[in-house]
Formats: structure tokens, C-alpha cells, sequence
């Protein structure tokens, strides 16, 4: 535990790349294979259920350290971090060592904490305490209550993994690919030079994209690319491997018995047949808003109604695996072909003329409720990661409204105790209603002013929350719009954001509910 | 930056009250800390919302008087006394005691008829070799900081402190990298400078520190050698420490150190949120200020039956006193908080060293 809590804190107090690589090359050179397994899973955002609600170590570590609820209140509001606030208040005792692999910590200790009755919990989690250093205590609380995180990126992890195996980094991505579970063997199969290949569900890694930022002229030949609309839905591998079918989302998740229609469809498709595509709600032949499929994907197990309610679809744009044979490097065009063989639903590709007409198309992509185009070399590969250069997406541009900063709160981790989450209200005849919600988008000094104006002008807090003087406006950008019966304003917005904040402007010059409406009927 | 709503003070026998120009003494006609300009100040330390400028007569501790003629320029009348010897002003006589914030620093007893207040300024309880050490006064009623008044700030010792920024400083000085650590320049940056192992290499200064090194020293306060940064020859940082205000984090007057890592030393240090605010490479956890178990015991100490609470987490320190038994009131004065963010007199003036 001692030396996860140590490679944390490196990580942690740095922002430069190069020291937060080195960093994990030299846990995962020195640690047992079972640890570097676990540090790799943890690394990557991988989590294990809470064994207990957050609030029970909440009052265990308030009884421990002495203090009444309401003061831990004020520290925690102060902290903005749970686990570390824990780990503030907690009395130093007498070993501190940190003994103890980081396996048997996970183990033998927190996942055996899931199921054990609340008195057993207390006592584990309070033994726990007194053999951590404050800094390894906010790492373990952050693991019990499974929101440990490391400012670190996947390709990050696979490049420390690529160095310590002297493997490619391609490797090391396909190995990783799926659902990919800690353990001393895993670990060694991860990083050996002649690991038993690719399991039979193992996706490969998804090839992603970059924003184009300029003009397409610059990328040449308009016929040099492969032209398709880029889809709001859920980025999915499916793939046929023998008699079984797996669906896997980017996000590393399987989706198989969430979308019982495409393993349906799979089952057509010839064995060893790995294809990449979007999932998106489609009904009446055309694409369905995303929010109608994100209620879906909540469901394990949809029922009927929701089947013929929300039917999923595949629209399929590249083929990774053919008749049992890794493709990704033939060139998209072959590939594009290859695919148009197989029994499946296309992504449409587009044949503009030139790049003027291919404007035309991407303003009309919301049409078809999606984000923009994406633009691929024909000649392409199918890449690991994102690389600039070969695959570019080309969004609208979002949406944008004017709007008055009417309420705020305070932030958490890194914006604990500044306001930085705020609610933007639009005019209703004489009356700001709250329209949409936004974190991001300032730069930290425009944080802090806006935070000071907040402290200056509150009329009133409603515990964390508090009603500002309507004085701020800003421009606020998403991405789409959709009727909501949830929203005081009748409306729901998708990614808002702050584009900037509109100094030349006054609260009556913001828009009105209705400008925003109209909005609706553009889609 | 919390602020706690204005609070009507009524006590029996108010040897201090709030006025709009800052915490006054009728009895003894003068003023402690005040933020306007008035007859006569006692001003507990030179830092900035404590000795400001404009009043007619100052009266501080003798130590502490040659950073009040550098804050306050050459012509303030200024009056220091010797720690623990009484002034008489009206009915009243005052005495200053160390408060072990940075040199010079005083709490102010008030003493009128058998009856005594202490204000004390801004305090640590952790022993400094740049200034008197901290020492508890009995008194009726007691004001009080409240900078760092919440459990979760509890310092280490400091040899454990200085041992980290040893560290750190000789692991950058074997890479080749500059050092450069940020403390307020007056009080932090000097006890920085007496704290760290002169042996691992050269020591440079941001001007602001450096004048205020030369006043240190000749006041008898034993620092290593410094040399002016902007003094040396551009290249010859490789190794050394550099001792700067966090103003100058992110500022251009960095680029002349070449490859350098960069590291804070404060006590909002304890709060990983403030640490990444700060953008630094490390955070020290090292304050001026008292930590909540410094606070409660100098409370005990005093033996007060009445505190007053200013500047910082007021509410929790004022709740949890009276959950004591203590008759504790918030104060609103305009001390400010943030032992980093103090608006500081940043004008390097050319130094001879």
C-alpha cells in the first residue's frame, strides 16, 4: 500500500508527462505482478463497488477523530472531498507503515468489506486507519469509496506498460481491450512476449478521431475521403467469433444482453467477423434523440414495450476482423468494402462534390440528429488511439444562447470551497427561469472572479446552494436541444457549457425562453 | 475568504470595540490594527492589513520596528518598546508579548483596572528562529485569529517540514534544476531561509525578500547567504534555491532560472484542492499561522472567559468555543485570511548586498 500511496502522490503533485510515466514505469518495474495488476486497473478509472454508503465512513471518522457532525460538515465543505477530508481529520497513531501489499489491501480487505455486516465494516475500516500515513489513507478512502482517480490518460498507462515490457504499445492496447480483470496471471500474459493471444470476446482497441480545426480545403482532394455523418449514439465493436456474439461499447463495457436486436443480427454475420459502428435508437427509419437510448442503456434487461419503443440499430462504418483475420491495416476503402458484403445496416457515405457541398451537408447533419461529419482517408488504417491526421470529425457548431447567472455552488476536488458550478436562467416575461447548468469553460482567473462577484452578491443560500443578484451574463454553447417534462423551462440541453463570459452585455439583453424554443423546431 | 455577518458586540467593561476605523480603546484613545487612518496605532506585525499606512503615531515592538519603517516609509512616527514593558495611555497600560508570527510580532494587552484584553494579531505556537517564540498571556478577554480554525489543518513538526524541502531541493540540485519556492516575503520567506541546509547549494532572492533579509539581519536574526537574483549572472541557477513571493509563479521573471521545479510553502498546502489551484510542483505545509490545536490551547492558555473571533473560519471556531462554555463572538474586521494572497509591495528597488 505504502508504495501505491507513493506513486500516487508522484502522479498527483505533477502536471509534467514525462514524471508521471516514469513514475508508474517504476512501480510496475519493482512491484509484484498481482499489485501491478491492480495499479493498472485503478490507473485506468477502473473501480470496485462501494462496500457501504459514503456516509457511513463519514460518522466513522468523525467518532474517530473527535469531531461532532456539523464541524466535519464545515471541513468537508471546506475540502470538498470526502476521502479527504477523512483522511485530514483522523488522529495520528502509533503504526503507520502502510504494511501490506496493495492485493492484500484490495483482497483480503475491501472487496471481503462488501457483504460484512456494519460492526465488522467499522471495525475493519477503523483497524485500516491505523496502520496509514494521512497521504495513504486518503489514497485507501478513495478506493473504499470508489472514487479514486489519477490525472492520467489510458495511452499514458499503455505507453509506462509498453516500456516496462519492451512491447509495443499496439499491443499492449489490443491486450488490454475489454474487460480486462487484475490478477498476477493477467498481468503476465499482459506484458509477455508470447502471451496466448487475444481471448475469443476481446475487442480491439477503438480507433478515434480528432476535431478539424480550420478549413477542409487544406486537406486536399475532397474524393481522397471517406465521408459519413457522425452519429450521437454509442460507439460499439460487434463482434462474431465462433457461435458467440459480443457487443462491446469504448467505453469498455459489454453490451451483449442490453441489445438483444443486434445479437440477433451478429448471428447472420460469418464467424470471425469483428465490425465498429455507432449504436443508435432507430425507429420509422430514422435516428431517434439520444436521450431516448441513454434511458435504454440503463436498462440490463429492456422489456418488450421498450424494444418496440426504442429499437437499437448498428450503423455500421468499418470492418476490424475478417473471416477470423486482424484487417485493421488493409485501407479504409478495402475495408469499407469488404463490409458492404455483409449483412448489416451502413452508416450512409456521403458522395459530395467538393468540399463547398460538403459544407452543405454538415449544416444539414442535424437533420438527421447528428453532431456533424466525420472525414476519414480513404487510404487510411484503423489506428490505436487517437492520432491527428487521418481521422477528423467535423461537428456543427453548437447551439448558442445568451443567459444570467442566477444561482451557484460550490465545486469539489480541485474547485472545493470556490464557486464554479452555476445555473444560467433566460428571460420568461418579466422572470429568469433556470435553463441549463454549467461547470467548464472558464480559465481558473475568471473563476475566481466570478467566485468573488458570487460572494459579493449572494441574496440568499439555500445550504449549498446560493441565489446570486442577476448581474453576469454569459454564452452559454451545447450541443443539442430536446423538450423536457423534468426542466422548470420545459426544455433540456445537451453538454452546455460556458463559450464565454459576455461582458458587453446586460442582464436584459440575454435571450428569452422563447428564442430558446424556437431553437427546437430547427432540429 | 469567509465573512461572518456583523456582530453587535455587549460585554461588561469593553476595554476594545469596534469602529468603522478599526478595533478601538476608549479608555486609552488609541487603536489596534487599524484599516483607517488615525491618531494613534498599535500595530501587532508589519504585514499589510495590519500596519497600514497614514495614521500619526505608531507604537509596535521594538524588533519589529525596522519593517515598519520599510512598510511604512522613513517619515511614519513610529515608537517601538521592548516586549513586556508597559506604555501608559489614559487610564490604560499597555504591554506588548512575542506572538511568533515573524519578527516583531506582538499580541497587545490592554489592562484598565484590573480588568485585561489581549488582542494577538496574527500567532503560531511552533517555534521560529527568526522571532521571539509565542507566549500565552492570562487575560479577561482574549481576540483571536482564526486563519486556519478548522480540524483538518494540523502541522507537522517542522524538522519534518524542512527535511521534505531539503529533499526535494537536493533532488533537484542532482538534476541540474533550480529550485524555486515561493513563501510570503516577509516572515515566511526568512524562515524558510533559516530553516533550509545552507549545504546543499547558493541561495537566490526575489528583491522583495531581499530587502526584507537585510532588516532581518540587522536586527540580529542569522540568515545564510542570499544573493539578489536579478544581481547574478543568468545560468548559474543550476542547484541553487530560489526564494520568491507566489506572485512570481507563472511570471516571466522565472524564464532566467532555466530548468527549475517550483514549490509552495503554505498552510493552505494541507488542502489538495489548494494545491493544485497553486499550480506548483510541490506543496509545503508551513504557516505563520496557529493550526485548531494551537488555537484551542493558546484559547485555554489565556485563561479568557470572552473570545473574540476575527478574520478566517469564523463560525466553526465560535460554535465550537461555545460548545465549551466560552462566551465567543464572531468579529468582522478587515484582517484578511489567506497568508498567500495578502497584497504585498512587490517594487524590487535596485539592493546593494
Amino acid at each position: 500500500m505504502k508504495q501505491f500511496a507513493e506513486l500516487y502522490s508522484a502522479m498527483d503533485s505533477t502536471t509534467k508527462i514525462n514524471i508521471k510515466v516514469s513514475a508508474m514505469e517504476k512501480y510496475l518495474q519493482a512491484a509484484p505482478a498481482a499489485d501491478a495488476a491492480w495499479a493498472v486497473y485503478f490507473l485506468r478509472g477502473g473501480k470496485l463497488c462501494a462496500p457501504f454508503p459514503s456516509k457511513m465512513m463519514r460518522g466513522w471518522a468523525a467518532e474517530i477523530a473527535g469531531v461532532p457532525a456539523w464541524l466535519f460538515a464545515e471541513c468537508y465543505e471546506s475540502v470538498g472531498d470526502l476521502a479527504e477530508t477523512a483522511a485530514l481529520l483522523l488522529p495520528d497513531a502509533p503504526e503507520q507503515d502502510g504494511l501490506g501489499s496493495l492485493t492484500e489491501w484490495i483482497e483480503s480487505r475491501l472487496i471481503p468489506l462488501r457483504g460484512m455486516a456494519e460492526e465488522d465494516q467499522r471495525r475493519l475500516v477503523v483497524d485500516s486507519w491505523q496502520q496509514l500515513s494521512s497521504a495513504q489513507r486518503f489514497v485507501w478512502n478513495k478506493l473504499m469509496t470508489g472514487s479514486f482517480r489519477v490525472g492520467v490518460s489510458d495511452g499514458l498507462v499503455m505507453r509506462a506498460i509498453a516500456a516496462v515490457s519492451g512491447l509495443k504499445v499496439e499491443v499492449i492496447a489490443h491486450r488490454l481491450a475489454g474487460a480486462w480483470k487484475p490478477s498476477g496471471e493477467a498481468w503476465i500474459a499482459l506484458v509477455s512476449e508470447e502471451s496466448s493471444d487475444v481471448g475469443q470476446s476481446q475487442p480491439y482497441p477503438f480507433y478515434l478521431s480528432h476535431p478539424l480545426e480550420g478549413e477542409p480545403e487544406l486537406l486536399g482532394n475532397v474524393t481522397d475521403w471517406m465521408i459519413e455523418r457522425k452519429w450521437d449514439g454509442i460507439r460499439a465493436q460487434m463482434i462474431r467469433r465462433g457461435d458467440d456474439v459480443h457487443i462491446w461499447s469504448r467505453g469498455g463495457e459489454i453490451l451483449t444482453e442490453r441489445f438483444v436486436e443486434l445479437v440477433e443480427q451478429a448471428a447472420h454475420l460469418p464467424k470471425g467477423t469483428v465490425v465498429d459502428g455507432e449504436i443508435v435508437g432507430w425507429r420509422d427509419n430514422k435516428v431517434l434523440p439520444f436521450a431516448d437510448l441513454q434511458h435504454r442503456i440503463t436498462l440490463k434487461r429492456p422489456s418488450r414495450a421498450i424494444l418496440d419503443k426504442i429499437p437499437a440499430r448498428l450503423l455500421a462504418f468499418d470492418l476490424l476482423e475478417w473471416q477470423g483475420r486482424d484487417v485493421r491495416t488493409l485501407p479504409l476503402q478495402e475495408r469499407r468494402a469488404l463490409l458492404e458484403t455483409l449483412p448489416l445496416h451502413l452508416s450512409e457515405r456521403l458522395h459530395p462534390v467538393d468540399w463547398q457541398a460538403a459544407r452543405q451537408l454538415r449544416l444539414g447533419a442535424r437533420d438527421f440528429l447528428a453532431e456533424g461529419l466525420m472525414l476519414k482517408r480513404m487510404d487510411s488504417e484503423y489506428g490505436v488511439g487517437r492520432e491527428k491526421g487521418r481521422w477528423w470529425k467535423w461537428k456543427v457548431d453548437p447551439y448558442s444562447v445568451d443567459a444570467v447567472l442566477i444561482y451557484a455552488q460550490r465545486g469539489h476536488g480541485r474547485r472545493a470551497s470556490l464557486y464554479t458550478d452555476y445555473t444560467f436562467g433566460v428571460w420568461d416575461k418579466d422572470k429568469l427561469v433556470p435553463f441549463a447548468k454549467a461547470y467548464s469553460g472558464l480559465t481558473d482567473t475568471e473563476i475566481r472572479e466570478v467566485d468573488s462577484f458570487i460572494r459579493s452578491h449572494t441574496i440568499e443560500k439555500f445550504g449549498p446552494v446560493c441565489t446570486v443578484t442577476p448581474q453576469l451574463v454569459f454564452e452559454i454553447a451545447f450541443e443539442g436541444i430536446q423538450q423536457s417534462t423534468r426542466h422548470k423551462s420545459g426544455i433540456a440541453v445537451r453538454f452546455p457549457r460556458m463559450a464565454r463570459r459576455r461582458t458587453d452585455k446586460s442582464p436584459a439583453d440575454a435571450d428569452t425562453i422563447e428564442t430558446v424554443k424556437a431553437l427546437l423546431l430547427s432540429t | 475568504m469567509k465573512h461572518s455577518p456583523h456582530v453587535s458586540i455587549c460585554i461588561e467593561l469593553p476595554l476594545i470595540e469596534l469602529r468603522p476605523e478599526g478595533l478601538y480603546c476608549p479608555s486609552g484613545n488609541f487603536y489596534v490594527d487599524p484599516w483607517k487612518p488615525v491618531e494613534r496605532a498599535v500595530v501587532t506585525h508589519g504585514h499589510a492589513d495590519h500596519a497600514r499606512w497614514g495614521s500619526k503615531f505608531y507604537l509596535c515592538a521594538k524588533p519589529g520596528e525596522g519593517i515598519l519603517k520599510v512598510r511604512l516609509g522613513k517619515d511614519a512616527s513610529i515608537q517601538g518598546v521592548p516586549y513586556g514593558e508597559a506604555v501608559h495611555f489614559g487610564e490604560t497600560s499597555v504591554t506588548l508579548y512575542p506572538a511568533g508570527h515573524i519578527l516583531g510580532s506582538a499580541q497587545v494587552k490592554i489592562e484598565a483596572n484590573g480588568y485585561s484584553w489581549v488582542v494577538s494579531g496574527d500567532y503560531k505556537l511552533e517555534p521560529d528562529p527568526t522571532c521571539a517564540a509565542f507566549e500565552p498571556v492570562r487575560c479577561n478577554g482574549f481576540v483571536t485569529e482564526a486563519t486556519f480554525a478548522l480540524p483538518i489543518y494540523r502541522w507537522a513538526p517542522d524538522s519534518v517540514t524542512f527535511g521534505m524541502i531539503n529533499d526535494w531541493w537536493r533532488e533537484n540540485s542532482q538534476q541540474n534544476r533550480a529550485s524555486i519556492l515561493y513563501g510570503y516575503s516577509l516572515g515566511k520567506a526568512q524562515r524558510l531561509l533559516a530553516g533550509v541546509d545552507r549545504s546543499i547549494g547558493p541561495i537566490y532572492t526575489h528583491g522583495a525578500v531581499e530587502r526584507l533579509n537585510h532588516v532581518y539581519r540587522s536586527e540580529g536574526i542569522a540568515l545564510p547567504k542570499t544573493t539578489y537574483a536579478l544581481a547574478a549572472t543568468a545560468g548559474k541557477f543550476a542547484g541553487s534555491l530560489v526564494v520568491a513571493p507566489p506572485s512570481m509563479n507563472g511570471s516571466t521573471w522565472l524564464r532566467r532560472f532555466g530548468d527549475f521545479s517550483t514549490a509552495m510553502a503554505s498552510g493552505w498546502m494541507q488542502v489538495r484542492g489548494h494545491r493544485r489551484r497553486r499550480a506548483v510542483d510541490r506543496g509545503f505545509i508551513l504557516s505563520d499561522h496557529a493550526d485548531w490545536p494551537g488555537l484551542l490551547q493558546s484559547v485555554r492558555d489565556t485563561g479568557a472567559e470572552t473570545v473574540w473571533v476575527t478574520h478566517g473560519y469564523i463560525d466553526p471556531l465560535v460554535r465550537w468555543l461555545r460548545e465549551q462554555g466560552l462566551a465567543a463572538e464572531g468579529l468582522a474586521t478587515h484582517f484578511e485570511n489567506d497568508e498567500d494572497l495578502q497584497s504585498e509591495p512587490l517594487d524590487s528597488e535596485p539592493i546593494t548586498s
